[in-house]
């Protein structure tokens, strides 16, 4: 034997030895790894901004793309993924690990709590180039709190093949819908899909029945029998066997459509050029149909816009560049509306510029956008969402009452109006 | 006759035979001491000890959309949650799911362990596999479970093995009448932890003497059911109790697969799941979700020694 048999191995040295290993791991792991190096030009600042994880391909290389292009600060991106954005959001916006920019929809609370910072200064140059309707839902007492940078409205995508073979027409009303699915039902195809959870058509469904979330006194305005009629209507198509329960992804991915799950799906334009690509021209949209006589054909004129935590460290940083991306560099946001998923530019200025959007499907899109859109109420807060959203699982997933969760409703969403609006 | 002999756990280790003469042996045990359980210790305190404790600070207070709250509300909080009908449905919710996960994990468990422990070949490579599962995580376990065993659709694996029979797509998730959800849950969960508990009753199988099935043999008692139910269910007491136990501390935890299974409903919402979203969701109440904490602590407590009593966990070796 060799050398090794003199060596004396007890315990004792092994684990020192050990130790002064892991030791002088742990030490190395504290060096290098600082990010980047210093010296740049706008090494001094720091900013982190927050965007939930968008579907589309080349989405997330993107938003990295601007950051990386803006010279006066370090601009970090977090790209949260998962279906809880809002949760995660809220909850990092307590702690002193917040994003000094955020993406979110404007919801009123975050106002009133000081938690948005006013963009007013930022935005009034520009005002005129900006969707009225964009503005008038990010506006509170005169005061703009965010800069919108994409409208992304929602529909009904259809395959018209489907159609064809079926002998069936758009539907006009709920109630034909619920016939139009029943004919297009076959044992591998199902006649629609409204997404997993069903939520996203909520919003639709009380704008199709003459109704809405909230009136302009900011009182419940979404408590009516042509609403409880809808909720009765969707739970007859949750039951009927026609709809997609359950599918492998989502209302907002296209997939259950391409893939012949589904006939008819409930989606968004973003994921237009996704559909067009796998279907060519075997589709077709439509708006949610109304639900009474009274009601009128609904589409969801969702989005995102770009906020200012207004309790950062970095304000004004956070404006500047806030404004240099979403109100100087009209090439991003064109880039970031119309080169990966089709998306409504808010600005007028590129929405007419937007060759993509002006023919065909998309243009189909942009006429149902402003024809039967509706946007987002400032006063319509997360905690009213989540309300009603409970009450389309009570009622429609569960089979209870639709008036007796609508009175449950009523008392969250009145507790939530009290608080804001005294 | 007794079985293992208890270790001395008061006793130090044999010192080594080693004839070299040592440095003082106190401070450098103090300081080893220190050394190795400062780590975790420090890590006990800032990630255990002091949530906990500020957490029982804010159950006190009103604390929307802050952790360092000023209102201080008494047993406001407490009050809320015991009165609130989502907290207490959560803990009916708890109740169904321990009922159906305890005792399917501990039978399947016990199965596999008595298996593996009877095969004559190949038993490392059979433990090995059925503990794997162990090291998959709850969240990527749930979305195999969800998009592809259990989705609704005519090629997730359930509808497709049903199909064969002529039944038609089911929507195990989504359609709460009948509530199928429980089946993904509990599956997801059994397959997850089984191995886990499968080595624990393995361990005790081995521990049994054999004597004790050649004096039953010699007594007239038949292999099988009768040896099972007389010498080894009687043995595995103690790890029973033990397994139980662990079971109903880890089903009081359960959140994963519930978070991720089933999204915006309003039923399925164990303890846990309903107290992130009264903390964290949208009104942001840590003081009411730290008073829910604390109840469920309670009452975490209240079972464990009441179990502890009933089924004598932790009474020694003479309580068999």
């Amino acid at each position: 034997m060799s050398a090794w048999s003199t060596h004396h191995w007890n315990r004792r040295s092994v684990l020192r030895t050990a130790m002064g290993l892991a030791a002088a791991g742990g030490l190395a792991a504290c060096g290098g790894n600082t990010g980047r190096d210093g010296g740049g030009p706008g090494a001094g600042k720091r900013l982190v901004q927050y965007f939930h994880a968008y579907g589309e391909a080349g989405t997330e290389q993107a938003v990295r793309r601007y950051a990386e292009a803006y010279e006066e600060a370090d601009v970090t991106t977090q790209w949260i993924t998962g279906s809880n954005f809002e949760s995660k959001l809220f909850a990092s916006l307590l702690t002193d690990k917040a994003p000094d920019v955020f993406e979110f929809h404007p919801q009123i609370q975050l106002v009133r709590s000081g938690q948005v910072a006013d963009l007013t200064d930022l935005v009034e140059p520009v005002k005129d180039d900006f969707n009225p309707a964009d503005i008038r839902s990010h506006t509170v007492d005169g005061k703009i709190y965010g800069i919108r940078m994409i409208d992304d409205p929602q529909f009904f995508f259809y395959r018209r093949s489907m159609f064809e073979k079926a002998g069936v027409g758009v539907p006009a009303t709920l109630d034909e819908l619920l016939a139009t699915a029943a004919e297009l039902t076959t044992d591998k195809v199902k006649g629609i899909y409204l997404g997993n959870t069903l939520h996203p058509v909520v919003n639709p469904m009380i704008w199709a029945s003459g109704a809405d979330t909230l009136d302009e006194k900011n009182e419940i305005a979404y408590h009516t029998d042509g609403v409880v009629e809808g909720f009765r209507t969707l739970r007859k198509l949750f039951t009927s066997g026609d709809l997609l329960l359950d599918a492998p992804t989502d209302f907002w991915d296209p997939s259950a459509l391409t893939q012949g799950l589904t006939a008819i799906q409930w989606c968004g334009m973003w994921a237009m050029p996704q559909m067009q690509q796998a279907l060519g021209d075997d589709l077709g949209i439509f708006p949610f149909p109304k639900v009474t006589a009274a009601g009128k054909p609904a589409v969801t004129n969702g989005g995102w816009s770009m906020f200012v935590n207004a309790k950062g460290e970095n304000v004004e940083a956070a404006k500047e560049y806030v404004k240099w991306l979403w109100i100087d560099q009209k090439e991003y946001q064109e880039d970031w509306a119309l080169s990966y998923g089709f998306h409504i530019p808010p600005r007028t200025s590129i929405a007419e510029s937007a060759d993509k959007l002006k023919s065909g499907l998309p243009a189909e899109g942009v006429r149902l956008f402003n024809e039967f859109g509706h946007f987002d109420n400032i006063g319509w807060t997360q905690a009213m969402i989540t309300a009603l959203e409970d009450v389309l699982a009570d009622c429609v997933r569960k089979g209870g009452d639709p008036e007796r969760a609508l009175d449950k409703a009523d008392e969250t969403v009145g507790r939530e109006l009290r608080k804001l609006f005294g | 006759m007794s079985t293992t002999p208890a270790r001395d756990a008061a006793r130090p280790a044999p010192a080594e035979g080693s004839p070299r003469p040592r440095r003082p042996l106190r401070t450098g045990s103090t300081f080893a001491f220190w050394l190795f359980t400062g780590p975790f210790l420090l890590g006990l305190l800032i990630f255990v000890y002091v949530p906990i404790l500020w957490s029982a600070w804010l159950s006190f207070f009103e604390a929307r959309f802050t952790v360092t709250p000023s209102e201080f509300t008494g047993f406001e909080n407490y009050r809320v949650m015991l009165t609130d009908e989502q907290f207490m449905g959560s803990l009916g919710t708890f109740t169904v799911f321990a009922a159906l996960i305890v005792p399917t994990t501990w039978a399947l468990s016990l199965a596999l362990a008595l298996a593996v422990n009877r095969l004559r070949f190949m038993r490392a490579f059979f433990r090995s596999v059925f503990f794997l599962p162990t090291a998959v995580s709850y969240v990527a376990a749930s979305l195999v479970w969800k998009m592809s065993l259990f989705n609704g659709v005519r090629f997730g694996l359930a509808n497709t093995v049903l199909g064969v029979f002529g039944v038609d797509d089911t929507a195990w998730l989504a359609d709460p009448n009948p509530p199928w959800y429980w089946l993904v849950i509990v599956t997801v969960r059994l397959w997850l932890q089984a191995g886990f508990y499968m080595i624990l009753f393995l361990a005790a199988l081995q521990n049994i003497p054999r004597e004790l099935y050649e004096a039953a043999a010699i007594d007239g008692a038949r292999p099988g059911w009768q040896t099972f139910r007389y010498i080894t269910l009687p043995q595995l007491r103690a790890t029973s109790a033990a397994v139980v136990l662990l079971l109903l501390v880890a089903a009081y935890q359960a959140f994963d697969e519930f978070f991720n299974l089933l999204s915006k409903t309003t039923w399925g919402r164990p303890p846990l799941v309903e107290l992130y979203y009264k903390a964290l969701g949208d009104n942001q109440d840590y003081g009411a979700g730290s008073a829910g904490a604390l109840i469920l602590t309670l009452l975490i407590c209240l079972v464990t020694l009441l179990q502890g009593r009933f089924m004598g966990f932790g009474r020694g070796e003479d309580a068999r």
